[in-house]
């Protein structure tokens, strides 16, 4: 899947390696990050358990030019596990800030975590998703869709509503994040020397194919 | 005095003695109505509890359950002199070892957790369901103990809810181990709350509710404040409310038992008969399983900041935790026996994993774990850190008990703090735990690190141990291990037994270990699986009775014969069929004993492997980088988020 041919600016990659990508995803407990994370790597959904620490999954995204291995941080939101979040999100390309449409504290407790990442990502470094998950839920929503996009347009952030039950907008979300973080880094070549090439590439278990990995053409 | 230690496998010696007549199962009229509240007369400070001020005395709440109760029949319950309790945490490395422990915390020499010492020569004592022997040892007197006989029942403290006690608690009535059902939304005020087997409370020194095994802490704070407010009562009076024994003509009995540990109390409410000393270690589970989540020093420094915080915000999504953790200390014996059972395998192939385990090391991994059927498939640790601390069996329950309660950690890798509380109480390890055979995820890798940026140096590990996994088709092979049953033994008549050797080779740093058939017909129910753990339970408080322990116990009961028996080698508790006579008995643990010994090698982790990751040992194992992290970013972002 990574025989794409890669953009002029990387080819020294070569066919098989992939740029890593490490993406957070951060938010209160139960809001769906678990979720969206099993989405993105493996385009499931089943119950799951609150996420004791933070558990670790990749993905393979291909773009047009490059493809990016997602190293998707998935953390705990229960509040005794704050203390250790930094651990976690340092240094990533990558944070999602999820919150839950029908849980309005959800949303409260996901503008503290934005306050929390402005301290320590710089500015245009980071590419920072907001998230409203569990649009399967209209009739108990408690956060209007306005309120969240012009929330992530005051702070310049991509934001997006998604399910993570019924998958809608998980892939695009990715994708839009993957489009993103590529288009910063090659913004900025220097950025580069950052991104530590990849011995291998492999879809976290799983020989079924994946929607994101099928190198979508869609491009900026 | 190792050996020593591992002769006495409670985690917390209890110095009180059980009012004998209490744990007999056969033996249920002998304790009148009464309620004695048992003291301990030691000073908090001396117990570790850090309370230099104790909370106001609520004399009035006290005063309520009194009246409502009417006069007390006061009943002395026997008491040995009591000693000041030891800390929990045993074997600190204390400032010099690997993990720089804290000194905040008054540690207790090792030397004093030796408990009373064991009388000279075996005591044997014939057990008939009818005579009610255990009223024997009745004749200690109060030395500097405080007896303090109050006027209330158990159920007292029980009462604001609803109106007397049950006047049948069936042994059906035991509650169902069905993995961590959740009973949160139970009503506390009906009968069917009331009559749980065994409720487990805790709550803050400020009488803040923090958990309940059944029902919402919080429609229990009434509860929750009458049981502080008896805890402060006695506590302004330097004294420490030890436990609380109720019942009326055996139809209602309860024990209360109630634990101070730093600033929270855990207090035990339980029909079933066990000891106080058997419930106490359990409540200490309980402690030591919260501490494993946010470590002792951090509890106290939350409290010492704000004496009512709410501890469940910080323990908000772990009360399955705690729930799974009590039902695995109702049905399984590891936690009776404080040893880990391990799952007979091949020694070669056991041999084989270790050796995968060994080879896969980065630097700062202390302890490498496979689990399979929530039992021990094999453990390599590393060479110095297991100089200066062992791992404890019960830091392994704990660490079981995680990863059995959650499916959390079926999703892809987890890399998470976690707290080995007998280890070190205030220092976290990383554990890094991924099953190594989805989607099944039944074989559990746990590799423990010092250093919290190792995910990446430790998932490495886990790819080399796949590696060596597969072409050894060891998963396999692990698949089709399992236990064994006691047929197997050859020796008619034996249903059951429980076999834990303290002569393990290589040395007393050796975890300490069981075996243990599955349990078969007759005892394949639910039901009768608690039976028999309970009459376990018995003998187990008639070896460790702190009065009189004894050395041997043929014990008759209603539809088996048990035998149980300590040497300095063993402790055997055996289960036969009511047919046995105490020679064939006898006769049969001959057999039982030659048998465990030509399967030893299959049953247990003979020679525990290590490995070295610390390549300058004086440097990261002696208070250098090598400790594991000392949560200091508590402060930073700790509760910034609210
Ligand atoms: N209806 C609906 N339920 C969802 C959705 N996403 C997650 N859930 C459910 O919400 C609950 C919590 O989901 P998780 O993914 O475990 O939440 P989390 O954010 O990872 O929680 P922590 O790990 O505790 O931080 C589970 O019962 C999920 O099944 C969604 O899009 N729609
Ligand atoms: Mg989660």
């Amino acid at each position: 899947m990574a025989e794409k041919k890669v953009g002029s600016r990387r080819e020294f990659l070569g066919k098989a390696s992939a740029l890593r990508v490490k993406m957070v995803i951060l938010g209160s407990s139960g809001v769906g990050k678990s979720s969206l994370a099993l989405r993105f790597s493996k385009d499931e959904f089943k119950n799951s358990s609150p996420t004791v620490g933070c558990a670790y999954l990749t993905q393979v995204v291909c773009l047009h030019d490059v493809t990016l291995r997602f190293e998707i941080w998935d953390t705990a939101g229960q509040e005794k596990y704050h203390s250790v979040t930094p651990l976690y999100y340092r240094g990533a390309h990558a944070a999602l800030v999820v919150y839950d449409i029908s849980k309005r504290e959800s949303f409260v407790r996901a503008q503290l975590w934005l306050r929390e990442l402005e301290k320590h990502y710089i500015p245009g470094e980071t590419v920072v998703g907001l998230v409203g998950n569990k649009t399967d839920l209209p009739n108990i929503r408690q956060v209007s869709l306005q309120e969240g996009q012009s929330l992530a347009e005051s702070k310049g952030l991509v934001f997006m509503e998604t399910s993570a039950k019924s998958g809608e907008q998980t892939s695009e979300l990715l994708l839009n994040i993957a489009h993103r973080v590529n288009q910063r880094t090659m913004d900025k070549d220097r950025d580069l020397t950052e991104w530590r090439e990849a011995e291998c590439v492999e879809l976290y278990q799983g020989n079924r194919p994946h929607p994101l990995t099928a190198c979508c053409p869609i491009g900026p | 005095m190792e050996e020593e230690h591992q002769d006495r496998e409670q985690p917390e010696i209890v110095r009180c003695s059980e009012p004998q007549s209490h744990c007999s199962p056969d033996d249920t009229d002998s304790l009148k109505a009464a309620a004695t509240i048992t003291l301990d007369n030691t000073s908090p400070a001396e117990q570790g509890c850090g309370t230099e001020d104790p909370p106001p005395c609520k004399l009035d709440a006290l005063q309520e359950i009194s009246s409502t109760n009417g006069p007390s029949e006061p009943e002395p319950e026997p008491e040995p002199e009591p000693e000041p309790q030891p800390q929990p945490q045993p074997q600190g490395p204390g400032g010099e070892g690997p993990l720089e422990a804290s000194s905040d915390q008054g540690k207790v020499g090792a030397g004093e957790e030796n408990g009373p010492s064991e009388p000279e020569g075996p005591a044997v004592e014939d057990d008939q369901p009818e005579n009610a022997s255990d009223s024997a040892s009745t004749d200690n007197t109060l030395e500097d103990s405080s007896e303090f006989v109050v006027t209330v029942l158990a159920r007292g403290s029980l009462e604001d809810q609803g109106e007397g006690p049950s006047s049948e608690l069936s042994e059906a009535s035991s509650p169902a181990q069905a993995p961590a059902p959740s009973h949160r939304d139970e009503d506390v005020t009906a009968e069917s709350w009331r009559r749980h087997r065994k409720h487990v409370f805790v709550l803050s020194e400020a009488g803040k509710p923090i958990y309940s095994r059944y029902g919402n802490e919080e429609a229990l704070s009434s509860t929750m404040g009458v049981m502080m407010a008896l805890v402060s009562f006695v506590q302004s009076g330097d004294n420490t409310i030890r436990s609380i024994y109720s019942g009326e003509h055996g139809t209602d009995e309860h024990t209360v038992v109630f634990m101070q540990q730093g600033p929270l109390v855990l207090v035990s409410v339980s029909c079933s008969r066990q000891s106080e000393q058997q419930l106490r270690s359990e409540l200490l589970y309980v402690y030591n399983q919260i501490v494993s989540m946010l470590t002792q020093a951090s509890i106290n420094r939350i409290f010492e900041r704000k004496k009512n915080y709410d501890l469940r915000r910080l323990l908000a999504g772990s009360e399955k935790i705690l729930d799974g953790l009590l039902n695995l200390v109702d049905s399984d014996p590891s936690f009776l026996l404080s040893a880990v059972h391990c799952l007979p395998l091949a020694s070669s192939l056991r041999d084989s994993l270790s050796q995968i385990l060994q080879k896969a090391i980065t630097p700062n991994l202390v302890f490498s774990i496979l689990i399979a059927k929530n039992q021990l498939l094999t453990i390599v640790q590393e060479k110095t850190v297991i100089e200066d601390a062992r791992l404890e069996p019960a830091d392994l329950h704990l660490l079981l008990n995680l990863i059995g309660a959650s499916s959390a950690f079926q999703a892809g890798e987890i890399w998470t703090p976690i707290c080995l509380p007998l280890f070190n109480p205030d220092c976290y390890f990383y554990a890094y735990i991924s099953y190594l055979d989805p989607p099944d995820c039944t074989v559990c890798l746990l590799l423990l690190s010092t250093d919290k940026e190792a995910f990446y140096a430790v998932a490495d590990c886990k790819r080399k141990i796949d590696e060596g996994m597969r072409t050894q088709n060891a998963l396999r092979a692990i698949a089709k291990a399992q236990s064994y049953s006691a047929s197997q033994v050859g020796v008619s008549d034996l249903r059951h037994f429980m076999y834990k050797p303290f002569d393990v080779p290589d040395n007393h740093r050796q975890l300490t270990q069981f075996t243990s058939p599955e349990m078969e017909a007759p005892y394949s129910s639910e039901e009768e699986r608690t039976r028999l753990l309970d009459l376990y339970r018995y003998m187990h408080s008639r070896i460790h009775s702190n009065s009189r322990p004894l050395k041997l116990i043929y014990h008759v009961a209603e539809r088996e014969t048990l035998l149980a028996w300590v040497t300095s080698k063993f402790e055997l508790y055996t289960c036969f069929s009511p047919l046995v006579t105490k020679a064939s008995a006898i006769n049969a643990i001959t057999k039982l004993l030659r048998w465990i010994k030509k399967e030893e090698d299959r049953l247990f982790i003979r020679n525990p492997p290590k490995y070295s990751t610390t390549p300058n040992p004086s440097k990261s194992s002696r208070g250098g980088k090598g400790g594991p992290d000392r949560q200091d970013t508590t402060d930073n972002g700790f509760l910034s988020l609210l």
